[in-house]
């Protein structure tokens, strides 16, 4: 790239490697466990997956500058842990085995709740600032 | 023996992660001291790498191979890319990319210890 997009530079920066750091262990998680034993847990283990592709998708539309997919794989991220979160407490049944979002990202030192919402946070600071 | 070198680490990686931190908070960008830390804690990754593989093959315990030498492998291609990534940003944020790479390290080293300790991921 000729030049860095305005999402991934200053403290974009910084976001752009904690969602790399997140989509790498999501995607090895989900891989693992998709492949080792889908039949124990096929709830848990599809909500894996698809917290794995949101995190992959918001880091590189992160990098790259995409900003509308970036605003729609942040929602998602963040309708995802609140909802996913939500069920893991109250229904725990539900999940045999926990995802990344389970207990609100407890697993992560609460880092999948806290990400979201500094990305949507910075999404909209990066549009507001080229507005004005 | 484990638990030193894997308690060594997550606490050596620690420091560049301090120092990193301290730097950005000072508005720097990343510096040759802190290169050559985040190097000698490359080096030492590595180390782990190969005696981790040995020390896998020598064992009888019960250990997840897979996991183990995946998470071996993870963890010394992270100061790289956060070194790359950081570097190309010429503000404090650049040197904040090393700080979150080191805190990587560092908990990366504890779930090593976790998967040859426990047998499982």
């Amino acid at each position: 790239m000729p030049e860095q997009a305005r999402t991934s530079r200053g403290f974009g920066r910084v976001l752009v490697a904690v969602y790399a750091i997140f989509a790498l262990s999501a995607t090895a998680r989900s891989g693992v466990q998709l492949a080792t034993g889908f039949s124990d847990a096929p709830l848990a283990y599809l909500l894996s997956g698809l917290a794995a592709v949101v995190y992959v998708v918001a880091t590189i539309a992160l990098a790259r500058g995409a900003e509308r997919t970036a605003v729609a794989a942040i929602g998602v991220e963040a309708a995802g842990v609140l909802g996913v979160g939500l069920l893991s407490v109250m229904q725990g049944a539900l999940f045999a085995d926990a995802t990344v979002w389970s207990d609100f990202g407890r697993g992560y030192g609460y880092v999948p709740l806290v990400l979201p919402a500094v990305g949507l946070w910075w999404l909209r600071r990066v549009t507001h600032r080229s507005a004005t | 023996m484990t638990h030193e070198v894997a308690y060594t680490l997550a606490i050596a990686a620690l420091l560049p992660a301090a120092g990193a931190a301290w730097l950005a908070v000072r508005g720097h960008q990343v510096t040759d001291a802190l290169f050559y830390a985040v190097s000698v804690i490359e080096v030492a990754l590595l180390v782990q790498l190969v005696g981790g593989c040995i020390a896998l093959a020598r064992t009888d315990r019960d250990v997840d191979g897979v996991t183990f030498v995946s998470y071996l492998v993870t963890v010394v291609l992270v100061p790289p890319a956060a070194f790359l990534w950081g570097v190309a940003e010429k503000s404090r944020w650049g040197t904040g990319v090393l700080v979150v790479g080191m805190l990587t390290v560092s908990v990366l080293c504890v779930r090593i210890l976790d998967i040859w300790t426990s047998g499982h991921a």
